[in-house]
């Protein structure tokens, strides 16, 4: 009951797994002067790490959880607060079974050891489990369970000790403070509580399912909303007791309804992700005081939960006779895209957030939030999936957290495809060729909040032209269709014509404009009016923050364009480093300028049909924007490429959109102009060419050495990671951006498979992994069909000695090994490598 | 050997009841509800005779619809027979509510043959009235004893123990009696994941009875003013064990 | 007209609870300006009768009749009734313990009038009362209006502080034969059984009370020897009895014991409410927690941080120290 402090350098907002790994990591760090507070009592404030199942099972598709993951098991071992039992996946279904090839994959990828099992193996492990109704299992001998409260109590003293931190519980937040500078920023300045005001420089809230509601306190917006899991606490069971263990046999997860079984102890835990979407709002999260159990922890609603009982007992009959004596609702929070939301709010200056993190992965990211506030961007792993500034506005909206998390809830242990779409509450920003585009046919695929067209069926009938092979499995032709390689190859032959009307631009204006602009970008800004160039944005470390286009438009007139998933990242980053003397203002004119990318042999007879503009390589050269009217509408011609064919992306005012899009459909029929979907754009068009892709290849946790895109001098000016920046420039590099193909795509079943770019890992000859000199694997990035040279192709980082044109080596998919060849290492296409097409 | 064991759903509530606005009843947004604590051993320890005297036990509820939810809970552990008596308003007063069991009773019994034992819990978790059952044996003409811990059935009498300070009082009740039951009879058990699920198929019997209101009227629920006390440290850890004694020596305690 | 009020007493001992009910009842009286009278039944009414005639009431009536051997709630609730009839009682009055709330509730269901249990007020105004009554042991209060020629009510127990009356004169004893059916000694208590001898969880001065911070049954050793070293007795919380770690007798709370000590020591117990109800009439109350912030602790008179597992040894040692010094 010490007195409450007046002011801090930081206040940390919960003492769940995750604000208490962050303090103890921040104490790591060197900070000092931590005041840490939760409403509710230590060590179980009641949110919901006090009724987690504290168990990790450690393969995951996503990159990043599993970094994550890793490095927090890690960091539960070293604290030696960890059990090592093992955990089973069963499968009930064949398709299930297939997922458990995928895993083994992804398993490989990250060298975590597992392997599949027959029913009967399984039934070896766990004796009680019915193997009649199993069609086999993933073992995963690593699948390990901790003690989170402990861990949150040792990380808490670690930081007690080194006389960095002051904790006090029962401690409410009720209000957070802000100040505002000279252009509008908010700031975080003080938080108060009902022990008394704190002045702090810095506040994180990690209050999980209550974050919002903290956040909005302050302005600014976290977004997740609680969810309901239901557990139930089974027992006593003799064969387990006899263990004598907290957990003798290994989880067993029953993959099919969605439903895992946990030994603790002399009981069974039975827990479910299978009944409906039970979704509360925070404002109706009982306190501590009126909760029966705790806040998190509501009273079962038990008919939700009755369909799992009975299929727990048909796995394993003895839990129909076992007790139930707990059971309950309890709460988790759950994202709008089901990642964590983490890093600086983007309405808040220092105001954090480390939100909708499990048990599984808190101290990793506890550690990631740590050094993000200590480095301006964490070293541990690549963040950008993460990064609550990924979230538009639109994806914040309250309505929008619920649908989505209502869909992804019980995907939880879905099957989910590396390509699935988002079903509900779609169609929130739409280009003004809209309504064209679905006339068209078009798939429309979601980029963030943005609907693109991925193909169009108008282009059916190519398929047959073309001759473009259906694919042979389901899994490989979900989420795709022929049609894409067919506008490939009528883009290759005549024009195509590309909605980019999702491409994020911000206008970066005033006397400062040209030293900021400078200051994000490795490549010279402060080039002649006109000039666009093309440029990544590092991380203080020298990894790509970014990767987009500025163009020079006028003395002290920036433009920005950068893609859909990243406008929030981007636009985040560029208000965090702006000078506060007012000399620079950033605009989003991403919903004033709608962009049509105009490519293929044909694209500069087309366009000139429609303008008197000199589209000549002397009038519009590559790489400069000229403006002029196209149709009778003021447009700006940008001669750039991303699909490896002449062309212009053409920018243009939103309402005048429509009818620039009109001329150039009606003035390329005779050309034979297709609309060419993002399927093209994103993904074939580019990968024939090797462009690089912010997210896949580029992420910070790569440079642009590595990624072959270091131009041969470095700029004057200062920039974010140009320390970094000139450092690597000097090291050979650890990893070489490489373009493979995949020699044989035929499977043991003799069916030909496409490889999705989930992260599959390239193996030597000999099946072992293939990992770099800073410990990073190498992996599929990106994979995709390359029509025009009748190959699939994929990306991967190699290390130097394998990243040398003619190498085989191997690709792993869906648990079987498929040759692959280093067709290009370092920058250029495996298609047109001498850029002949883009000169028309 | 028939037994019939009188319950009451009840809300419950963690370490502050919160009222409604308009102060008529407890406010349960966050709460589940459950069968008030001294008739969920009502309903064990009828579950265990009838193991032991191979009977029949039979669960009634006076309230509202939702009240399924501990009649099926009983049945979760091994009772027979639900009876729901639904009622609309929140609580009925003790009268009305011992008249309207006195004759579902009553009917049950003409057509189903007499209960050998009735259960009350001594008070219900909530308005804790400690009458109901009285009021209903009364009405039947039955004996009945509250606050009882301890139940042995015999041909025809059931002996019943009533803790009392230091030891128990014992009480010979001849047959058909009832008695109010006590936590600490028994440990109840839980249900097990079989018997929540064979619940569900219990047949639910449902009973519409009036009854006059009683003289009892509620006005309002409203929480004491908390008590604010000054917690005075004595110290921490072994070290505060003087201090202690000396408060100990100071309030007289020590002989 | 009177006001009766039902004393309990145990073979002429008058209870505590005897003359909270007086004390309570007394104003009422007072106030209706009716006769407040005290209803005594069984064994040793009338050594009974002059500890109340000295506590100041005037008149004492005290229930004879062969049947009369032994406490039984109908057959005393039969005795009561006919008590209540022959003098006319406007108000029926006892304390709320286990007994005085089941005879009353017997009074009752004959009267056919309202029971209220567990008052800690009432104002009553002709065939009219209005009272605040606990619900949840405490946790909550009920405003109640009640309509009835005879008023019927308990009082919460341990509410109020008993205080000697002022009566003027001497008090009498009247004996009533009430007219009693032998069926209803059915009921009756046949047999007692004293299982503890001495002090117990409701007359013991200091009750040393663990909760789940104590950790086992056999953590409750320590806590055992305090108590005997104090001459008090050891309690629990509920969490303890439903572990298994002690007998639900030793429960202090709602459905368990209500305590109402000297002092209650209060050891790794966080004091949820239905502990906290049962434990709350203690005169002061010590709670030992490595919780600062537990409720035990906030709620408490007097704390102590740290573990009990230190602190009790370390208490009984200090206690042994000074006694052989």
């Amino acid at each position: 009951m010490s007195d409450f402090p007046e002011n801090a350098k930081v206040v940390v907002i919960g003492a769940g797994i995750v604000g208490n790994c962050l303090v103890g990591h921040l104490s790591d760090l060197g900070w000092t002067d931590i005041v840490q507070i939760d409403k509710g009592p230590l060590p179980n404030p009641g949110g919901s790490t006090g009724h987690a199942s504290n168990f990790i099972f450690p393969v995951d598709h996503n990159k990043e959880m599993a970094f994550l993951t890793a490095e927090s098991q890690q960091q539960y071992g070293d604290l030696g607060l960890q059990n090592v039992p093992g955990g089973i996946e069963v499968a009930r279904d064949e398709v299930r079974l297939e997922e458990f090839r995928r895993r083994m994959t992804s398993a490989k990828a990250w060298g975590i050891e597992s392997e599949l099992l027959t029913p009967d193996q399984v039934k070896e492990l766990v004796p009680f489990i019915n193997e009649e109704i199993i069609i086999g299992g993933f073992y995963t001998p690593g699948v390990s369970v901790v003690d989170s409260l402990e861990t949150g109590t040792q990380m808490r003293l670690r930081a007690q000790d080194g006389g960095n931190l002051e904790v006090f519980a029962n401690t409410e937040v009720l209000d957070i403070e802000t100040t505002e500078d000279q252009i509008g920023i908010k700031k975080v300045s003080a938080v108060v509580t009902s022990r008394g005001r704190i002045e702090a420089e810095y506040v994180v809230i990690a209050c999980g399912v209550w974050s919002d509601r903290v956040a909005n306190m302050a302005g600014a917006t976290i977004p997740l909303t609680p969810a309901v899991h239901q557990m139930a606490d089974v027992g006593p069971i003799d064969v387990l007791a006899e263990t004598n263990n907290e957990i003798g046999y290994p989880i067993v997860r029953d993959m099919d309804t969605f439903c895992y079984e946990r030994q603790t102890a002399g009981s069974m835990e039975v827990g479910s992700y299978a009944h409906r979407p039970i979704l509360h709002h925070p404002d109706s999260i009982p306190s501590n005081e009126e909760a029966a159990l705790s806040p998190t922890e509501l009273p079962l609603s038990q008919d939700d939960f009755d369909p799992q009982m009975e299929q727990a007992i048909e796995l394993m009959d003895m839990l129909g006779d076992a007790e139930i004596k707990y059971a309950i609702d309890g709460l988790l929070s759950l994202t709008p895209d089901a990642m964590p939301v983490l890093g600086e709010t983007v309405e808040v200056e220092n105001l954090w957030s480390a939100a909708a993190v499990w048990v599984k992965e808190g101290p990793g990211i506890a550690q990631l939030v740590a050094e993000w506030m200590t480095y301006g961007y964490p070293h541990l792993t690549d963040p950008h999936g993460s990064d609550i500034a990924r979230l538009y506005p639109e994806e914040r909206d309250y309505e929008h957290v619920c649908a989505r998390a209502s869909e992804h809830f019980n995907k939880t242990y879905g099957i989910v495809h590396p390509g699935e779409q988002w079903e509900s509450n779609r169609g929130k920003a739409k280009s003004p060729f809209y309504s064209r585009e679905e006339e068209l046919g078009a798939v429309f695929f979601e980029a963030r909040i943005w609907e693109r067209p991925q193909w169009y069926e108008h282009n059916a009938q190519l398929v047959e032209k073309y001759g473009i092979q259906e694919r042979e499995t389901e899994w490989d032709s979900r989420w795709w269709s022929p049609i894409i390689n067919a506008e490939h190859l009528a883009l290759r032959e005549n024009v195509g014509m590309v909605d980019l009307s999702a491409f994020q631009i911000f206008d970066i204006t005033g006397s400062g404009a040209i030293e900021f602009a400078e200051y994000l970008a490795v490549n010279k800004i402060d080039v002649p009016v006109g000039r666009a160039v093309y440029t990544p944005w590092l991380t203080q470390n020298g990894g790509f923050h970014s990767d987009l286009t500025m163009m020079r438009l006028g003395e002290n007139h920036v433009r920005v364009v950068t893609g859909a998933f990243d406008g929030g990242r981007d636009s985040f980053w560029m208000r965090k480093h702006m000078p506060r003397d007012g000399s620079v203002t950033v605009v989003d004119k991403t919903r004033e300028i709608c962009t049509i990318g105009l490519w293929g042999p044909k694209a500069p007879e087309v366009l000139q049909q429609l303008t008197n503009l000199d589209l000549s390589q002397e009038g519009s050269p590559y790489g400069h924007v000229i403006d002029g009217e196209v149709a009778g509408v003021e447009c700006s011609l940008f001669r750039i490429s991303y699909v490896g064919d002449t062309g212009w992306e053409i920018y243009t005012s939103w309402e005048e959109g429509p009818i620039l899009w009109d001329a150039l459909w009606e003035t390329g029929q005779e050309h034979g102009i297709v609309p060419v979907g993002i399927g093209v754009y994103g993904l074939t068009g580019r990968m024939e060419k090797s462009y690089r892709l912010m997210g896949a290849e580029l992420e910070s946790e790569y440079n642009p050495v590595e990624a072959g895109l270091a131009r041969p001098k470095v700029k004057a000016a200062d920039f974010i990671g140009k320390d970094a920046y000139l450092k690597m420039r000097d090291e050979d590099p650890a990893a070489i951006l490489c373009t493979l193909t995949v020699e044989d795509l035929t499977d043991s079943q003799g069916r030909k498979r496409y490889m999705q770019g989930g992260n599959e890992p390239i193996l030597t000859l000999d099946n072992d992994r293939i990992v770099d000199s800073k410990g990073r694997v190498s992996r599929v990035t990106t994979a995709g069909n390359a029509p025009s040279v009748g190959k699939h192709v994929l990306m991967s980082y190699l290390p130097p000695e394998y990243a040398v044109e003619g190498t085989k080596l191997q690709v792993m998919y869906m648990n079987e090994f498929f040759p692959v060849e280093v067709a290009v290492a370092g920058s250029g296409g495996i298609f047109d490598p001498d850029d002949l097409r883009m000169k028309g | 050997m028939k037994i019939l064991v009188c319950v009451k759903r009840v809300p419950a509530p963690g370490a502050r009841i919160n009222v409604t606005e308009d102060g008529f009843e407890v406010d349960s947004t966050h709460l589940g509800f459950t069968t008030s604590p001294h008739e969920e051993c009502a309903v064990e320890e009828a579950v265990q005779i009838a193991e032991v005297h191979d009977g029949e036990v039979t669960v009634i509820t006076l309230g509202p619809e939702a009240a399924e939810e501990q009649l099926r809970y009983a049945a979760s552990v091994g009772v027979n027979n639900l009876v729901l008596l639904p009622i609309d308003e929140v609580d009925w007063d003790p009268q009305r509510t011992a008249d309207a069991l006195t004759k579902a009773i009553t009917e049950i019994e003409i057509s189903e043959g007499a209960f050998d034992l009735i259960l009350f819990g001594n008070e219900s978790a909530d308005s804790g009235g400690f009458q109901v059952g009285i009021r209903v044996s009364h009405q039947l003409g039955r004996p009945i004893v509250n606050g009882i811990k301890n139940i042995e059935i015999s041909d025809s009498e059931v002996e019943a123990h009533r803790e009392i300070d230091g030891g128990f009082e014992v009480y010979k009740l001849p047959l058909p009696a009832a008695l109010g039951v006590k936590e600490g009879i028994n440990l109840p058990r839980y249900p097990t994941m079989k018997g929540r699920l064979a619940s569900k198929k219990v047949e639910l019997k449902t009973l519409e009875f009036s009854a006059e209101n009683g003289g009892q009227k509620r006005s309002k629920l409203h929480r004491p003013q908390e008590q604010v006390s000054e917690t005075v440290i004595l110290g921490t850890g072994p070290e505060a064990a003087p201090a202690i004694v000396d408060l100990l020596e100071e309030l007289g305690v020590l002989q | 007209m009177t006001l009766l009020v039902l004393c309990d007493h145990d073979r002429g001992v008058v209870s505590d609870s005897a003359y909270e009910a007086l004390t309570f009842a007394k104003p009422i009286s007072d106030s209706e300006n009716i006769s407040l009278q005290a209803v005594l039944i069984g064994q040793g009414a009338e050594e009974a009768a002059k500890s109340i005639i000295s506590f100041g009431v005037e008149t004492v009536n005290i229930a004879t009749h062969e049947c009369l051997t032994d406490y039984g709630p109908e057959i005393w609730g039969e005795a009561v009734k006919q008590i209540a009839n022959e003098n006319a009682a406007k108000i029926i009055v006892s304390c709320g313990t286990d007994r005085g709330n089941e005879v009353l509730a017997h009074v009752a269901a004959r009267l056919e009038m309202p029971f209220l249990a567990n008052c800690r007020n009432i104002q009553i105004e002709g065939n009219s009362s209005s009272a605040t009554r606990i619900q949840w042991g405490g946790s909550l209060l009920e405003d109640v209006t009640s309509n009835a020629e005879v008023q019927i009510f308990s009082v919460e127990h341990h509410s109020t502080d008993p205080q000697p009356l002022s009566a003027s004169g001497d008090g009498r004893i009247v004996n009533f034969e009430p007219d009693l059916d032998s069926q209803l000694t059915r009921t009756l208590v046949v047999d007692r059984v004293v299982r503890t001898h001495g002090i117990t969880l409701t007359t013991a001065p200091v009750v040393v009370g663990g909760g789940r911070g104590v950790g086992s049954a056999e953590g409750f050793a320590s806590l055992e020897e305090l108590a005997e070293e104090i001459g008090g007795v050891v309690g629990c919380s509920r969490a303890v009895t439903n572990n298994g770690w002690r007998p639900h007798s030793d429960q202090v709370g709602q459905t368990g014991t209500r305590i109402a000590p000297e002092i209650y020591i209060a050891s790794g117990i966080s004091g949820a409410i239905q502990h906290w109800v049962g434990a709350m009439a203690a005169k002061n109350i010590l709670a030992i927690n490595t919780d600062p912030e537990a409720n035990m602790v906030t709620k408490a008179g007097y704390a102590v941080l740290g573990d009990l597992h230190e602190v009790i040894p370390a208490i009984t040692a200090e206690l042994r120290n000074r006694r052989n010094s």
